[in-house]
Order: structure tokens, then C-alpha cells, then sequence
């Protein structure tokens, strides 16, 4: 049987565009490839499944063994959030038109541009700032990014950098930066805000996140934003852009750059797979030049009253100038940008405030139905927004514990301390449930 | 129901079709969305509180509703369904012209694994019991490609492509740390035709970055390698085929020349379509290897992106890996965090999980004969068009020799006879319905086109393409300034990009336009 996937596979036409070439059989177009590297046998592969019914009844029963986060109550996060998706950004962003798409040319593909062009716009609303990118691939490489950026804006190699940022994310950083960009961490202070700082003239930037690693939202931006400025550095904060309804942008209290992770923004959890990650400053060319991303921008067409689009500055980029351009450019995370502009569009500024308040109110509600259940809730003055930590006798014994009921109850940070996310999804039974089990376990 | 009434003004049969399409890209003449927003309007509602709320401190509340458009829900989708019927994937175009990219059918039924709740509802952290599913999925994914590459470990980590260049140079450089040479390997050797990435991303890891240039015949030139390779040389980042479809036959050399001075070679597989099967990353030699999923697995490039890169490596690299791995004991799978010489987090958690997923399945639809017959028509389909476009006078490919999955050709000829560029005529290729791509920068290959017509296509399909740039060459020859008012069948007319490189004009979102445009 031709494989339904390969047209020309069918031996007629094999034969027939054989013919045409003047070609005797496909091996000619291989004669480059020296005889010890051709591989004289079948790869070694499982057999395949003869029928798409066939291939359906093979994973289904692979993905069958998962539990997925309807079946039981989760309270995971740190990093990848269970916030709703509207059925309107599963519907766009499952558009063939979109999905099976290259990065296109404005033209042909004016739709793509004019989508993205909006979505990068909703987020300059959203952040107050004018200059936002075209999706890199996720939080990690945008902040990893963004603080190269103020290094080469700078001329400076070193980054003071909160504590309060998660181990895997600093991972992340410390290879990305390794060859020439010293990482000073600063501690975490006892309110769960970053602590003390001190810099000086050979800094290029303080990195601040907030919500940070256990949910705390960070107060003193603008102190930090001064002392940044007093000695020549920039400041940049992450920032989940899913809170910036109720909580004040960056650029708000004198961000430089901002950056950050938009799965919250209408992407599913897919074990990871919804990631992309943004990076905002303002309208200043000399820092516009230091952004490795494509950005877009609207253009006049030979048609008044069209909008056309294109590359803003494209000459900084590695498809421009190989090596010599800031850093590199490529496929990324272009879909997800295209839906958390349709999910920001469905929200509008109401919904974005009314979903801010219901994640804080929920999210303190939780802490203390936790306190009184008798778990050590960790910075409890701070303002939290959809996480925060505590402290158990063992947070594995815990977990397992909940794991018996349904209940995902919150990541393990070390041996004692638990981290748990509650967002708009997670109802006030939910979190009372999540209590109880937590009460009847500690006691 | 009413009669037929009136005078006939055509007649059956149908005539038909004319040789070309008159094709039109939709043209919803769409506004940007902030200028549809009516105060109060809503697209969606949101759970309330039903607790008590939390009073922000002022440092920390934001102080101005967000300008956000409000629209009611029918009307947010709208318009990006409109939006989408103005933009061109697979499943409607014949998707030859994005040479590279190895442009390919997804099918259909692998997007229903992935948007089904045991996937889009798995949390990356859950415990390693409730998800082992997907981390069968994952082992089994990279013993596949582990055989495909003949490398001893994959790690499916990377994001992209690029993201997966990356994640290689940074074992690269953890290998040669790790045997006290890291300071002073400081070189990593690309070529011309190698994608620009492997440049970019050797550079921003802090190496110096040499690029062999090709030589009379196509090939990357051999002896600017031996003058290049030495103590300082970290590693050859190369891709092969290369860009132009040219397989470069002395790989074998070019990798034993890098390891006789103590560097690796690492094997840019971007361009493995026509390769599956055929001959294998490790039988070269090669250290590290990548795949981009997007590419030659098929998952679907979403207009540029979420993608996956695959990266393989031989057993002495294997440490470097990043973390976790997914490990298998016979009986469950797990991940394994433990790994102290892990270059660590390439990005977040295991990977893209829906293209391992999709990609997964795609091998598993097609198993090894399947994916020779993939490899075997690519290169079959390549060659096809190849000796169709070779055809259209003012087309050529510089350099004799054959070509695997893909050809870099030119329009030098064409352009000297008309003044018509390579991008004016892919722009008025676009009116018949197609994509078309020049080439990177720089242009070595002058009035570069670019195209790979993978396994996907039919016979009538590369037929139809190359009818298409036979026209538009013929147009050229005609009308030159006809051609260069392109396009016209499009959603919109020709767009003047002067203002993009202005920074006193350049509009990167709606809010930068208001303030330089409309204030």
C-alpha cells in the first residue's frame, strides 16, 4: 500500500518522475554519500502501526497510564500553571491556518503578522512599556536574555540576581551566562522580599522576579530601581504578566526591562509544553538594538487604510549578520504569542483585574485555612499571589499522604518545605478539601 | 422552491480550469483589534472571589486599568478567524518554497493526542507514577532517534533547532572544562552554508567563530579547515547536506581532522529528511547531533513555533546531558536529576511535550521502511523539481553535482536580463498561493532562491509549483515593473518597509503608532 502520508511513494508515479529526470532509480541522487557511511540495514525501529485506528488504540493506551489534573485536585505550579483556557484560544490557535504555517512572509502571511503584531501590543498595554518581542521560547531563556541585554547595553559583566528565583531557572542562568557574565546572588530576607542589596559601578543590572519563587510579590521596586540607576545599571524584572491586572507593571517603578513567562496567558499545562517567554523595554533605539528577537511593526501599504507589517530594525539579528548579531534568532514559541493575545483580547483590563483579585483573595484564603490546619506558612505577611510555601515534618510523607486522597499537593521545594498554587480554577471547596486532608494528616 | 428563470449566460460543460490558479488571498480589510473596542464590553467571565478580597499596598497596586480591547467574545473570534484565513500553512499551499525548513504534512490525528487532557492537563511536576505514559513516550522517542542518529543518548530538552545547537555547544564546552581544556579551546569552526545559528550560538557561548567558506565545487573547503583546526579548536559545527542540498562526501575527513586536534564534531541535522535510514550521524564519526522535530518529524511549524530539538551524543558526552533524563528500570520510568556533570536546565522541565508527542507518533505511523520511503522521496521530489525549475530560463544552481533534500538556486540570470530581484518574484509568486523563501544572509549564492519539496508533495503539486515560477520568470522577462508592483492577489497591496529602520517612526506595537502617529 502507498503510505497515505507520501504521495509519490505509489510505484507509477515513482517511476514516472524517474523517467522524467532520465534517472534509474532513486540510489543516483545518493552517489555522494561514500559507501561506508550508507547504512546496509533496516534502522531498527518497533513496527509501525498499519492504520491511523490502529495508531489511535496504540497511544490511547500509552497516554492511559497518565493522571492528568482533572482526574486529581492539583495544587502544582512553580513555573507551569493551572490557570483556565478559554475555549476561543484553543480554537484559534488549532486554525490550520495558523498551526501548519512557516514564519511566513508579510504577504502571503499578513494574517500571522497582523495576530502577532496585536498580541505584542496587548502586552505593551498590559506592561506600560512600547517595545515588546515576537515570543522567544520560554521565562528561562527571556530573563537569561534580557540580563545579557543590559550587560551589553551596559558594558558591564555582572548581574546581581534575587535569590528568590527558582534552583532550575538558576540553572538555566548560570550556563547561559557562564562564559562572561558573574552572577552575585542576593539573599532572600526574612519576609520573603529579596534582602539587602548592595551594588556598585561595575553592575549591569539587579534582577528582580515577582511573584517571585514562593509567590511573593515584591515592594520595593522603585528602592530598587533608584539603586540600580544611582550606580549606571538597569533593572529587570519578571514579572508573570497573568498578575499585572491588580499588581503595577515594571516599568511602573522603573524597570528597564521586563521579561517573563506567558503560559498563564491561555496555554494548557502540557507536561511543559506551553511555554514562551517575553521581554519588554521602552521606545529607546540603543536598547531596541540589543533585542536578539524578530519585532513587528506596522508599515504603510500602497492602499491608504491598510495596515501593512514587517521587521522592525532587522539588521540586529543573527539571520542578518550570522555571529555578529545579538546573540541568535530562530523558530520559538511563535503560536503561543498569536493565543495569549487572544486570551488578553477575551480578558480585556476588567477581566484581567477581576482574575487578579479572585488568584490574591483565593491565595490568602488558602494560606490561612493552611495555617489553621497546622502547617508553618512561610512569609506570612507578604502579599502573595498564587503561591506560597510551608513548612511540614516531611514534605515527602505529606505529599504521599495527599497523593492517597487525589490530591498533587504542592511541589517539593527541600525535605521540609512544600510549595502550592492556587489559581481562579482552584474553587474555596477545593482549597477546604486541601485543608482537611492536610489537617488530618498533620495531626 | 422557485424555477430557474432568466437568460443563460453560460453553458455546460464547465470549461477547464486555465493552467494557473486564480487564486486570492482572503481580505477582510480587518482593523486592528484595539480600534473594534467598545467600553464594557467582555469576552469572557471569570470566577469570583467567593472569599474575602486582599487589600493591595499602593507600592505594589497598579495604578491604570491596562488599555486592553474590549470585545465580546464573537467578535474576538472573528477576528482572528479572519486573521487566520489571511495566512497561508500546509494544509491549504503547496509548501515547497521554505527551503531548510522541510516543510511536511502533520497529520491531523497527532494534534488529538496532544489536545487531549492526558496530555494538555499534565502538570511537569506531578509524580513520576501518574505520568508514566508520557515518559514512555519520551524514552521510547529518544531510543528511536537514538537509532536514527546511531548516537548513544538523546536528550529531547531543547526548544528549537537552535535552542538545540545551543544546548550542544554548552556540553561542548562542559566536555573540554571538564578535562582542564576549557580555557583554552576558545574556537568553534562553522561553514557558510551551515544554518547561521550554529554561528550565532557559538559566539554568545563565548567562542570565537571561524567559517569555512565553500570551495570551486560547493563543498566546504577542506584545506581552510586544516589551516583553521588546532589547540584551540572546541569543536566543527556543520550542517550536511548543506543549505545549498549539496552532501558534502568528505564528512569523514572533515570530522577525523577536528578530532586529531582534540576538538568534537558536532552534526547540524536540520537538513536529515532525505537521510532517514540512509546513513547515520555516529557512522561519520559525529559526537553530537541534532534533529529539529518540527522539521523532519513533522510537527507542525505553527508559525514559527512551539518546535522541539532533539540532541544526540556519543557515549563519552553522555554525562553533559542536560537534565533530567528519563531513565527506565525495566519496569517504570523516571526521571533522573542526579547528574553532576549536567550542563543543567536548557529550559523549562522535560521538553515540548506535545511535538515529542506528535513526533512520536509520526515515527510510529511509519516505522524504519516507512521512513526510508520518506527519506527516498524527499530526495526523488528534490530532484523532480530541480530538473523542472533547472528548466525556466534565467533560473539556475550554482554548482555541478547532485543534491540531496534540497536546492539553493538562482535567479542571477533573470535578474541580469530584467533588473527583477529573487524577493519581487517570490512576492508575485504569493498571488498564485504559494510561499517562497530567498536564503539567509549573506547572500553568497547571488538572487538566492530556496526550496525542499519534502515527501509530502505530489507529483501534480511540484508541477504546479514550478508552473508558477516559469510564469512569474516569464512576467519578469515581459513586464518587469508588473512584477515588481506585486503583489495583487493578496490581503494586502505592496508594503513600504522604510519606516520598520527608522527609529524615530518604527511602530513595534499599537501603543508606540498612537504616540509617533496619531498624537
Amino acid at each position: 500500500m502507498t503510505h497515505p502520508y507520501i504521495p509519490n511513494a505509489e510505484p507509477g508515479v515513482r517511476a514516472d518522475m524517474l523517467a522524467a529526470i532520465g534517472a534509474a532509480s532513486v540510489e543516483e541522487f545518493y552517489a555522494a554519500i561514500p559507501a561506508g557511511l550508507r547504512l546496509d540495514r533496516p534502522l531498527d525501529l518497533p513496527a509501525p502501526m498499519a492504520s491511523e485506528h490502529e495508531l489511535v488504540a496504540h497511544m490511547r493506551g500509552l497516554l492511559a497510564r497518565n493522571t492528568d489534573t482533572t482526574e486529581a485536585l492539583s495544587f502544582l505550579g512553580h513555573g507551569c500553571y493551572p490557570h483556565h483556557v478559554p475555549a476561543v484560544c484553543d480554537e484559534v490557535n488549532g486554525r490550520s491556518e495558523f498551526l501548519t504555517a512557516y514564519a511566513g512572509e508579510p504577504y502571503e502571511d499578513h494574517g500571522r503578522f497582523q495576530a502577532m503584531f496585536e498580541y505584542v501590543s496587548m502586552m505593551a498595554e498590559l506592561l506600560e512599556m512600547d517595545v515588546v518581542n515576537v515570543p522567544t521560547y520560554d521565562g528561562y531563556q527571556a530573563s537569561g536574555t534580557a540580563i545579557r541585554m543590559a550587560a551589553r547595553y551596559t558594558g558591564r559583566s555582572k548581574v546581581l540576581v534575587s535569590g528568590a528565583v527558582s534552583a532550575e531557572k538558576m540553572s538555566k542562568l548560570r550556563d547561559f551566562l557562564a562564559h562572561d557574565i558573574e552572577i552575585v546572588v542576593a539573599p532572600v530576607g526574612a519576609g520573603g522580599e529579596i534582602g539587602e542589596v548592595e551594588i556598585d559601578e561595575t553592575f549591569a543590572a539587579i534582577y528582580l522576579e515577582t511573584p517571585n519563587v514562593y509567590g511573593v510579590v515584591e515592594t520595593r521596586g522603585r528602592e530598587l530601581a533608584d539603586l540600580a540607576h544611582g550606580v549606571g545599571a538597569l533593572l529587570v524584572v519578571s514579572a508573570d504578566p497573568i498578575s499585572l491586572g491588580v499588581l503595577a507593571p515594571p516599568a511602573a517603578y522603573g524597570a528597564d526591562i521586563a521579561c517573563g513567562d506567558i503560559q498563564s496567558l491561555g496555554m494548557h499545562q502540557s507536561y511543559g509544553g506551553g511555554h514562551a517567554g517575553y521581554i519588554a523595554t521602552r521606545d529607546e533605539e540603543r536598547l531596541v538594538a540589543e533585542f536578539p528577537s524578530r519585532l513587528f511593526g506596522i508599515a504603510p501599504t500602497a492602499v491608504p487604510g491598510e495596515y501593512g507589517f514587517g521587521d522592525v530594525f532587522y539588521d540586529r539579528t543573527s539571520f542578518a549578520h550570522r555571529e555578529e548579531g545579538k546573540e541568535w534568532v530562530g523558530t520559538a514559541a511563535a503560536l503561543w504569542g498569536i493565543t495569549a493575545g487572544v486570551y488578553l483580547a477575551l480578558m480585556g483590563p476588567e477581566g484581567m483585574r477581576e482574575l487578579g483579585e479572585t488568584v490574591l483573595a483565593r491565595t490568602r484564603y488558602a494560606m490561612d485555612r493552611l495555617a489553621a490546619a497546622g502547617a508553618r506558612v512561610l512569609h506570612p505577611d507578604a502579599v502573595h499571589f498564587r503561591e506560597f510555601a510551608i513548612e511540614v515534618p516531611s514534605a515527602g510523607e505529606l505529599l504521599a499522604a495527599l497523593r492517597g486522597r487525589g490530591i498533587f499537593g504542592g511541589v517539593r521545594l527541600d525535605d521540609r518545605t512544600l510549595l502550592v498554587c492556587v489559581t481562579e480554577r482552584h474553587s474555596k471547596d477545593d482549597i477546604d478539601r486541601l485543608a482537611a486532608a492536610v489537617q488530618e494528616e498533620l495531626s | 422552491m422557485s424555477g430557474h428563470s432568466g437568460e443563460s449566460f453560460a453553458e455546460l460543460p464547465v470549461a477547464p480550469k486555465p493552467p494557473l490558479r486564480r487564486f486570492h488571498q482572503a481580505r477582510w480589510d480587518e482593523p486592528i483589534i484595539f480600534e473594534q473596542s467598545r467600553p464594557g464590553r467582555r469576552g469572557i467571565a471569570v470566577p469570583a472571589a467567593g472569599v474575602p478580597a486582599v487589600e493591595l499596598p499602593e507600592s505594589v497596586r497598579r495604578a491604570e486599568p491596562p488599555k486592553l480591547p474590549e470585545m465580546a467574545q464573537l467578535h474576538v473570534l472573528r477576528h482572528y478567524v479572519r486573521l487566520s484565513q489571511e495566512n497561508l500553512g500546509v494544509d491549504q499551499a503547496i509548501a515547497v518554497g521554505q527551503g531548510t525548513c522541510t516543510m511536511k504534512y502533520s497529520p491531523k490525528v497527532n494534534d488529538r493526542f496532544v489536545n487531549d487532557p492526558k496530555v494538555a492537563e499534565l502538570h511537569p511536576l506531578q509524580p513520576d507514577d501518574t505520568v508514566q505514559g508520557v515518559l514512555e513516550v519520551y524514552w521510547r522517542m529518544e531510543r528511536m532517534l537514538a537509532e536514527i542518529s546511531g548516537m548513544h543518548r538523546v536528550s529531547l530538552q531543547p526548544a528549537s533547532g537552535s535552542a538545540a545547537i545551543y544546548a550542544n555547544i554548552a556540553m561542548i564546552r562542559a566536555y573540554h572544562a571538564s578535562r582542564g581544556e576549557g580555557r583554552q579551546r576558545d574556537q568553534v569552526i562553522t561553514t557558510m552554508f551551515s544554518h547561521p545559528s550554529n554561528a550565532a550560538c557559538a559566539k554568545t557561548a563565548g567562542y570565537e567563530v571561524i567559517t569555512l567558506m565553500p570551495d570551486e565545487n560547493g563543498y566546504p573547503d577542506i584545506e581552510a579547515l586544516r589551516a583553521a583546526v588546532g589547540p584551540r579548536t572546541a569543536a566543527l559545527m556543520i550542517t550536511n547536506p548543506e543549505d545549498t542540498g549539496i552532501f558534502n562526501p568528505r564528512i569523514e575527513e572533515f570530522v577525523s581532522l577536528v578530532h586529531e586536534a582534540g576538538g568534537l564534531a558536532c552534526y547540524d541535522q536540520a537538513n536529515a529528511n532525505g537521510l532517514l535510514g540512509i546513513t547515520r550521524a555516529a557512522d561519520a564519526g559525529f559526537d553530537l547531533c541534532h534533529f529539529n522535530l518540527h522539521k523532519t518529524f513533522s510537527t507542525p511549524h505553527a508559525c514559527g513555533g512551539p518546535a522541539a530539538g532533539a540532541c544526540g551524543v556519543s557515549e563519552a558526552l553522555a554525562p553533559f546531558l542536560p537534565g533530567p533524563t528519563v531513565e527506565f528500570d525495566g519496569a517504570a520510568y523516571h526521571l533522573d536529576a542526579d547528574r553532576p556533570q549536567s550542563v543543567g536546565k536548557m529550559r523549562p522541565f522535560l521538553g515540548v511535550t506535545p511535538n515529542v508527542v506528535r513526533a512520536y507518533a509520526w515515527v510510529m505511523a511509519l516505522g524504519a521502511e516507512g521512513l526510508r520511503e520518506v527519506a527516498e522521496t524527499a530526495v526523488l521530489n528534490n530532484n523532480y523539481l530541480m530538473h523542472k525549475v533547472l528548466r525556466i530560463p534565467g533560473a539556475s544552481a550554482h554548482w555541478d553535482g547532485g543534491r540531496v533534500e534540497q536546492v539553493r538556486y538562482s535567479w542571477q540570470g533573470l535578474f541580469e536580463e530584467t533588473g527583477v530581484h529573487s524577493e519581487e518574484i517570490g512576492v508575485r509568486a504569493a498571488d498564485f498561493g504559494v510561499h517562497y523563501w530567498t536564503s539567509h544572509h549573506p547572500y553568497l549564492v547571488p538572487e538566492p532562491f530556496t526550496l525542499e519539496p519534502t515527501e509530502s508533495y505530489s507529483q501534480e503539486d511540484l508541477d504546479e509549483y514550478a508552473a508558477i515560477l516559469a510564469h512569474v520568470a516569464d512576467e519578469a522577462r515581459r513586464d518587469p515593473e508588473y512584477v515588481r508592483g506585486a503583489p495583487y492577489n493578496q490581503t494586502v497591496h505592496k508594503i513600504d518597509q522604510t519606516s520598520l529602520d527608522d527609529p524615530k517612526q518604527w511602530s513595534p506595537s499599537w501603543r508606540a503608532y498612537t504616540r509617533k502617529h496619531l498624537a
